[in-house]
């Protein structure tokens, strides 16, 4: 199953950490305790959300819950993922659950 | 007298300061922060299990960064702590809140806002596609995730910020593609001398310059950004230089933003007067010289109430806890203030020096083309305001969210009211302070329909 | 004191009704003159729900919102811009027997009025809007009502109405009313003197100040509506909600918000403004979500509250002064004015000109407030 690539983000440092499962729309992503959710989904080249205006993917923006930029939905909740730390197990759907 | 019960919103290097303060005068405040941890954006804390030292992480700053860490930490206990708690409006005596999808309130006596800073952005084409991030967002993913927001970053704007966050990168071995720089070098040339008046930070702003310099990192000064290239993701970006020569350089993510702004929403909410900087171009809530607002009770401190920078953020908590403390009838240090006084009188030289040097791109925002689009969230484009100029005389920021929806969207302005203010002040040909600045309107950041419900 | 040239018509306050009053009597060639104290349609025609509608009125005003439908969808011909109405449909929610039984009884007597109802009950609001909670039982359909944005409405018809020779004046406040030989003189705060030969009264919340200054005073409350809107979300919600039992009403644009309003905030009218009591924002909330539980997963993203007129029967004063040859009134919409500002500026065009209107206005007189007024 291929992703959409939307250009990813590059792990630098602190790689030694223990992996965590989670899904993002139902397919597996990788991630290491202590990732928020958008850095594991901008690591996987994925994005967050569509905007609502027809212009096409967002990812984030401040990394800092001041954009907006960034909600989907976590275990049925809606949070911004740049906030949102990852937990084994998580649930991801991007966007409102509209986005492939 | 009773103890006045204090709020302090907000746990960056201001609240901090202005927590401990009023700790060691015997009070014992409630500290509300959005954050897990305390130490604001500046400062913030690696999660769990991260292990690089504070000198990976903040370099020169380790040694500030560790001891408000430490100050922090020595406060558990003599403090009613809230972390991960968002303030969304203050109503009279009352701050409300929301913590985990749940809204509560607070009473209080008197009120710290130390709320911070965000990026200060002007808005390019292409500058919503994945990829694209704020400087203080790249700087945020390194530095708290251990991350660089691309292989190849483009870094582009203006400030100390620039310069800093390209040079972190750099040093922790992610690409850097090129660092463009809207200033000029004879501008900054010709700001030096002024710059002077912060020695080491302006030595610790050159050693960045020359250090990428001399890894071979393109630095290329006086362009600004006007489109980038990619359909899904950052392929490139083209600039335009001041001669109109437009350049594209090649990368897959870019940093952008022009200094900082202060994130006074709250004080907004709580109905503090607000006066127009003209220096910074922007609105600021009005203090006294000691960070007393407008309204009885309430203090601002930090980036929070104007952008000075980290150290004179601790200066200003300090300051603000020891205005209320004397307000709420405690004896006053002369001496101690007057030391604040002076550190600070030295720290606002090199701020307005930094301002002048770095200038938000007024005039290339104002002129951004009608298809860029100026507000991200609800996606509306430049033209959109022209033309509401044009059709309906519109010359007011807050009639122009009435009629185009900028500033409509989740962000609620942040992102954009900046630059939409001087697309309008341009356009219907207005002074910036005239058109005006949004009217502050709650939830200061979004809360959930449920927040009330019985449970 | 500096005098403007003399007009026909001098209009105070520059809302849905002053500026749709403006466009009517500019295109049958009255001079006319409107001031506004502060922006176009800057109060409560700019801050509404934004709900047009002619479901659910007292039968008096069916016959003026009757002729405000007809006016709606031609909006783009008539000031250049469609205001966004979209005949989008308005539910009634019922949620319990007696609820229903006055739906049914209100869609009879309705009938008279050309307004065409259907009674649905839980099995056809399952089958077509299955997103009601359980506890809606049922509800009355009115087909044709919708909504339109508030923000536009009033400044485009002061477009439109400039551009067929109205005077339009923003940031003039009016701050004294007198007669003018056999006409009328108003002063601003900023001290220029607008004098003409009729003066109409669309102050909206002020409006009953005007009328005091002229002898006839009415029992006109401010009363501060609280909206709400949510961020963007997937559009489902199609037809405008209102509560038969008062209370929430909701509609979603197909941009994806969803605004409702309900209760009130406080006024403040020195300022001209209304703040919004949070509390109230969060029961709102609550409120929304429990009425239709998709929305639970929604964010507030900002709530609002502005100064609106009531009359204590709920209908608005409009027509000519009982004391003063001419001046009209066109005030006190109790919240529900927006559908019929159109029509109401042509009825005022009408009466500034030939002194009759084609329109039943008598239940809206002033003179009904003649005995319950003070002095």
């Amino acid at each position: 199953m291929t992703h959409p690539r939307y250009g990813s983000f590059d792990r630098v440092a602190e790689t030694d950490r223990r992996a965590l499962r989670m899904t993002v729309d139902g397919e597996a992503v990788a991630a290491l305790v202590g990732d928020t959710v958008l850095t594991a989904l901008r690591l996987a080249g994925l994005a967050p959300r569509v905007s609502e205006f027809g212009d096409g993917a967002r990812a984030g923006f401040c990394l800092m819950g001041a954009c907006q930029d960034c909600w989907l939905a976590v275990d049925g909740r809606r949070m911004r993922a740049c906030a949102t730390y990852v937990r084994d197990g998580m649930v991801i759907v991007t966007g409102w659950g509209e986005t492939g | 007298m009773s103890a006045p019960r204090v709020i302090v919103v907000g746990a960056g290097p201001a609240g901090v300061r202005a927590v401990e303060t009023l700790v060691t005068h015997g009070l014992a405040p409630t500290v509300i922060d959005e954050a897990p941890a305390a130490g604001g954006q500046i400062y913030r804390r690696q999660p769990a299990g991260f292990r690089r030292s504070l000198a990976d992480i903040h370099g020169f700053e380790a040694g500030r960064a560790g001891r408000l860490h430490a100050a922090f930490d020595a406060l558990a206990g003599k403090i009613d702590y809230r972390p991960k708690t968002q303030v969304w409006t203050v109503a009279g005596t009352r701050i409300l809140t929301l913590r985990d999808g749940r809204a509560g309130d607070h009473r209080f006596d008197a009120l710290i806002l130390a709320t911070g800073a965000r990026d200060r952005v002007m808005p390019f084409r292409g500058w919503t596609l994945p990829g694209v991030y704020t400087l203080g967002g790249a700087q945020v993913a390194l530095k708290h995730q251990g991350c660089a927001i691309g292989a190849r970053t483009i870094f582009v704007g203006g400030g100390p910020l620039l310069y800093l966050v390209a040079y972190q990168y750099a040093k922790a071995g992610a690409g850097v593609a090129a660092v463009i720089d809207g200033v000029g070098a004879t501008a900054k040339l010709r700001a030096l001398p002024r710059l002077a008046a912060g020695r080491s930070t302006l030595a610790k702003g050159l050693y960045y310059v020359a250090w990428l310099r001399a890894h071979g990192v393109r630095v290329i000064e006086g362009a600004l950004p006007e489109a980038v290239a990619g359909a899904d993701a950052v392929e490139g970006l083209r600039l335009r230089d001041r001669r109109g020569r437009a350049v594209t350089v090649a990368g897959d993510a870019i940093a952008t933003g022009f200094g900082l702004e202060p994130e006074t929403r709250l004080a907004d909410l709580a109905g503090c007067d607000f006066r127009f900087d003209a220096g910074d171009r922007l609105w600021l809530p009005e203090t006294d010289g000691e960070g007393r607002s407008s309204v009885a009770g309430i203090y601002l401190a930090g980036d929070g109430a104007r952008i000075a920078g980290a150290l004179a953020a601790e200066i200003t908590g300090e300051r603000a806890a020891r205005a209320l403390l004397a307000d709420f009838g405690q004896a006053r240090d002369p001496a101690r203030d007057a030391v604040l006084r002076r550190r600070l009188g030295r720290l606002d030289r090199f701020r307005a020096a930094l301002a002048h040097a770095f200038p938000y791109p007024h005039q290339a925002a104002a002129a951004m083309a009608d298809a860029v689009m100026l507000c991200r969230c609800e996606a509306i484009a430049a033209g959109a305001l022209r033309a509401a100029v044009r059709d309906l005389g519109c010359d007011d920021l807050n009639r122009a969210k009435a009629f185009t929806r900028i500033g409509m969207g989740r962000c609620q302005g942040r992102f954009c009211a900046t630059a939409a203010a001087e697309v309008l002040a341009a356009t219907s040909g207005r002074d910036l302070a005239a058109v005006g600045r949004p009217r502050g309107q709650a939830p200061a950041k979004p809360v959930p329909l449920t927040a009330g419900a019985d449970q | 004191m500096t005098a403007v040239d003399p007009t026909e018509v001098l209009i105070v306050g520059g809302g849905g009704v002053g500026c749709a009053t403006a466009l009517g009597l500019a295109r049958r060639g009255v001079p006319v003159t409107m001031i506004e104290k502060g922006l176009i349609g800057g109060q409560a025609s700019g801050v509404n729900f934004g709900g047009v509608r002619r479901h659910g009125r007292a039968l008096a005003e069916l016959p003026l919102a009757n002729r405000a439908r007809r006016i709606w969808p031609r909006l783009k011909a008539l000031i250049g811009h469609d205001g966004e109405f979209v005949a989008s449909g308005h539910l009634r929610l019922a949620r319990s027997a007696a609820e229903m039984a006055e739906a049914e009884s209100y869609a009879e007597a309705a009938r008279a009025y050309d307004l065409d109802l259907a009674i649905l009950d839980r099995r056809a609001l399952d089958a077509r809007f299955p997103w009601l909670a359980a506890e809606v039982v049922g509800a009355s359909f009115c087909a044709d009502d919708g909504s339109a944005n508030p923000r536009l409405v009033a400044p485009w018809f002061a477009r439109a109405a400039r551009a067929a020779g109205a005077a339009i004046h923003e940031r003039a406040e009016a701050t004294a009313f007198a007669r003018d030989g056999d006409g009328f003189r108003v002063t601003t705060r900023d001290g220029r003197a607008f004098t003409g030969r009729v003066l109409v009264n669309a102050a909206g919340a002020w409006g009953g100040r005007l009328a005091a200054a002229f002898g006839e005073p009415v029992p006109i409350e401010t009363i501060t509506p609280q909206m709400t809107v949510t961020e963007p979300a997937p559009y489902v919600i199609v037809p405008v909600l209102g509560m038969i039992s008062g209370g929430l009403y909701l509609r979603q644009i197909p941009r994806g918000n969803v605004i409702f309003g309900r209760g009130r905030g406080v006024a403040d009218m020195a300022a001209g403004r209304a703040r919004v009591l949070p509390e109230v924002s969060l029961d709102n909330a609550a409120m929304a979500a429990r009425l239709i539980p998709r929305l639970a997963s929604l964010h507030v993203i900002r709530t609002w509250s502005g100064l609106e007129g009531e009359m204590p029967d709920g209908l608005p004063v409009i027509g000519q002064s009982r004391t003063t040859p001419g001046l009209l009134h066109a005030f006190g919409f109790s919240g529900h004015g927006f559908q019929l500002g159109p029509a109401v500026g042509e009825i005022l065009a009408e009466l500034a000109t030939s002194g009759r209107t084609t329109s039943p206005i008598a239940p809206f007189d002033i003179a009904r407030f003649a005995a319950a007024g003070d002095g």
